[in-house]
């Protein structure tokens, strides 16, 4: 991989795609997928880390008493949250600054890091903190406020590693899914100097030690927002560690950076949304905390922020508004499951992707966000197995969009060769006696390409086996069946 | 985009999603490929419903010259399709009981306030806790004089973070108990602010068996009830100790937040 073996602990690392020329996007994936598909130490360690939550994940799918309508719920909540989203996000915008809070509009990275440079040098911040935000790595703000010349942490466990390793998350709900625990003890040692161990209990304490100064001491606390509540301006953040009701606790100011498409339109969606996400993502009843906050402290409480910032970032999602066919995209509530059922992602691996959002939902927005003609390759990363699709508590129909993504790529830039290839095959497959007669010539020359190896095919046979060839053509096998069967269960099996 | 320009950000987003939103989106994948057959009449205004919504206890009105907006029907507001939350109160109590005990929370149930105290000096000695935390509130400060060590007082007029930092435990009240989920919500109205249940080693709940609810949908209704439009600002559900399962997934207790989580249900 081409991304992990960056050992300067350079914080706030930006994902590797981003500072090569766009046209290496494509070249980068194939090398490190067929890199990373020959490592089966490193697919194991992933597939064994993903079994414990497909046991989990069923038993809470379980509680539910009708899941299939829980999604339907869930998936209507956000429809109609993102179709109507002229009128909802001004309405939650005026009831966030009813609440005392103050919104900035970003139209894209750069102005949304302007924004935030700008909150911390106007609180003069000493000491940043950080918890869990995918808009966050989405601009790249970690390396905008270095390069500023201020510190800021990750708080999230799982993300504080991948700031150590200079690396950005592998997966954008298990961020350090691939990392053993091995590597993290010699990663705490070097950078704080504390004792080996192979508790996965006490490097969590270690972390948890080493972060608690920090909130007490920080000025500025940074997070995401999962969801913007409309009817009540509140902003709801969920999270496992408390690391992010830390972050929103402590610091004199909170600044929240969100996507536009975030909003629900009533404070009770979240009652179906919450435990959906939850369940769907990370195979729990609830996450940990789920918190809604309504503008800075409130006079007679106790603590909170003097400030609360929330800035909400377009960056291409009005692109994917326009697009009604991939709209529903926009429902996205970033549980993760589609990247966990993936057979893609568990091949691959979370970097080989080089985008903010792995997997299946990551190969359906990226093209729209960074470009069709450099990021579509994504999209050709698929099975068509459909298992993303299944997984989404929100109904997203992410395998068709993939194919979507790859028919309006051949409308942009079509392919001479895949359109020869077509051409060929829809002449063959229209002529019964020609696409016989080609299945009969692969069936005798199969074993003969499997002992040469042609230099097209050898690619594709270095981690792959040819099956045997069978005698006879599929056509002829269900002729011969069928006119073994009585005729009367033939017209039952019709 | 042409034409932007002079416009501010805010401005520009909304107009891209105007824009964006002339061209109507199909419903949702599973459901789009359901007809429009049935018709209701939520209100005055005639709904088009697809039997897929219909089924999710959601009606999809389209207003004349609108997009389609949703409406809950009647008789699915208590979405019988999420996990239970339990019919009758003593239902709830054993739900949330058993909820509570897989996440791996503590709950003790005691008759009266007494008994509270005691149960809290026993816990307090057992762990050996220098100094706890609470706020002002009926059912967290009679438990206080039980307690054998020193106390600090969450207070509007002089919250001190430092001071909340040395303590071993924080001692809080409660907005709601949901029997659905195991959930406790709090909030910076009633449970002494942001950081007192959250910063502490442990959480220590007070509630009674009044304040179980079924739902989340529950919980949240009462809560904006209480407030009568004015939210804290901060409403907190918290399902369990503090955890993590970032190293090799493996689930470890404590995380940032408190390692321990217990309920004292009164009553
Ligand atoms: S597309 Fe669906 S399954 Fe994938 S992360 Fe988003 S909500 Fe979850």
């Amino acid at each position: 991989m081409i991304v992990n073996d960056s050992s300067a602990p350079s914080v706030g690392h930006p994902s590797a795609a981003e500072t090569q020329p766009p046209r290496l996007a494509k070249k980068r994936f194939l090398h490190d997928a067929a890199e990373h598909v020959r490592d089966t130490g490193h697919r194991a360690f992933v597939r064994k880390a993903l079994s414990g939550y497909y046991a989990s994940r069923d038993v809470q799918k379980a509680r539910f008493r009708d899941w299939e309508h829980a999604r339907d719920a869930a998936s209507l909540a956000k429809w109609s949250a993102v179709n109507q989203l002229d009128e909802l996000l001004p309405r939650f915008v005026a009831n966030f600054e009813a609440n005392g809070g103050q919104v900035h509009w970003a139209r894209d990275a750069e102005e949304a890091r302007t924004i935030v440079l700008g909150l911390v040098r106007a609180a003069r911040a000493k000491a940043i903190i950080k918890s869990k935000c995918m808009t966050s790595e989405e601009i790249h703000l970690n390396a905008a406020i270095e390069a500023e010349g201020y510190g800021v942490v990750e708080s999230d466990l799982g993300e504080f590693i991948q700031q150590l390793r200079g690396e950005p998350p592998y997966h954008f709900v298990f961020p350090c899914m691939h990392v053993r625990r091995d590597e993290i003890s010699d990663l705490f040692g070097k950078h704080l100097g504390t004792p080996p161990t192979d508790s996965p209990e006490e490097l969590t304490m270690i972390a948890r030690r080493h972060m608690r100064r920090l909130y007490v001491d920080a000025d500025i606390g940074i997070t995401g927002a999962n969801f913007l509540v409309a009817e009540t301006g509140q902003i709801s953040i969920t999270e496992n560690e408390g690391n992010a009701r830390l972050t929103a606790a402590l610091p004199r100011v909170h600044i929240a950076i969100s996507g536009i498409e975030k909003v629900v339109e009533h404070l009770d969606d979240l009652a179906v949304l919450l435990p959906m996400l939850a369940t769907a993502g990370a195979g729990q009843p609830m996450t940990c905390y789920n918190t809604l906050y309504a503008g800075p402290r409130r006079p007679g409480e106790a603590d909170g922020p003097e400030e609360m910032h929330l800035v909400l970032l377009d960056n291409s999602r009005t692109a994917i508004l326009a697009d009604p066919e991939q709209r529903d995209s926009l429902h996205c509530i970033r549980c993760g499951a589609c990247l966990n059922v993936c057979p893609i992602f568990k091949n691959v691996g979370g970097f080989t992707y080089g985008t903010t959002y792995q997997g299946p939902i990551g190969s359906v927005i990226t093209p729209h966000l960074r470009g069709v003609a450099d990021w579509n390759h994504l999209s050709a990363a698929s099975s068509l197995c459909g298992a993303c699709t299944d997984a989404c508590p929100v109904r997203i129909d992410i395998a068709h969009h993939l194919l979507h993504n790859r028919r309006n790529a051949a409308r942009t830039a079509p392919n001479a060769w895949e359109k020869l290839g077509h051409r060929l095959f829809a002449m063959v497959a229209r002529r019964p006696w020609l696409f016989g007669l080609g299945g009969a010539v692969f069936r005798r020359t199969l074993p003969l390409l499997k002992a040469v190896r042609p230099p097209l095919l050898r690619d594709w046979l270095a981690s792959r086996d040819l099956p045997a060839a069978p005698r006879q053509s599929f056509r002829r096998q269900w002729d011969h069946r069928r006119s073994q069967q009585p005729a009367a269960s033939r017209e039952g099996s019709a | 985009m042409s034409g932007e320009t002079g416009m501010s950000a805010r401005e520009v987003i909304l107009a891209r999603i105007r824009e964006a939103l002339r061209v109507p989106a199909p419903l949702p994948h599973g459901l789009a490929a359901e007809s429009q057959s049935q018709v209701r009449q939520p209100q005055q205004r005639a709904a088009v419903t697809t039997s897929g919504a219909a089924s999710a206890g959601i009606s999809v009105a389209h207003a004349s010259n609108r997009l389609p907006t949703l409406t809950v029907l009647p008789e699915e507001v208590a979405r019988p399709w999420l996990p239970d939350g339990g019919e009758t109160p003593a239902e709830r109590l054993q739900l949330l009981i058993e909820n509570l005990g897989k996440l791996r929370a503590i709950v003790q149930q005691v008759p009266d306030l007494t008994a509270a105290s005691d149960y809290l000096l026993t816990i307090a000695r057992e762990r050996d806790w220098h100094r706890v935390a609470w706020h002002p509130h009926p059912l967290v400060e009679p438990l206080l004089a039980g307690v054998p060590c020193a106390t600090y007082r969450v207070d509007a007029a002089d919250f001190d973070k430092n001071a909340l930092e040395s303590c071993d435990a924080g001692i809080t009240s409660c907005e709601a108990l949901v029997a659905q989920t195991g959930s406790l919500l709090v909030s910076s109205a009633t449970s002494g602010g942001r950081a007192l249940s959250i910063l502490p080693h442990v959480h220590v709940v007070v509630a009674t068996c009044d304040q179980i609810v079924a739902t989340l949908a529950d919980a949240l209704h009462a809560a904006q009830a209480r407030h009568d439009g004015h939210l804290p600002s901060m409403l907190s559900f918290i399902t369990g100790p503090s955890r993590t399962g970032d190293i090799e997934r493996i689930l470890v207790l404590g995380a940032h937040g408190p390692k321990e989580l217990i309920l004292i249900l009164v009553g």
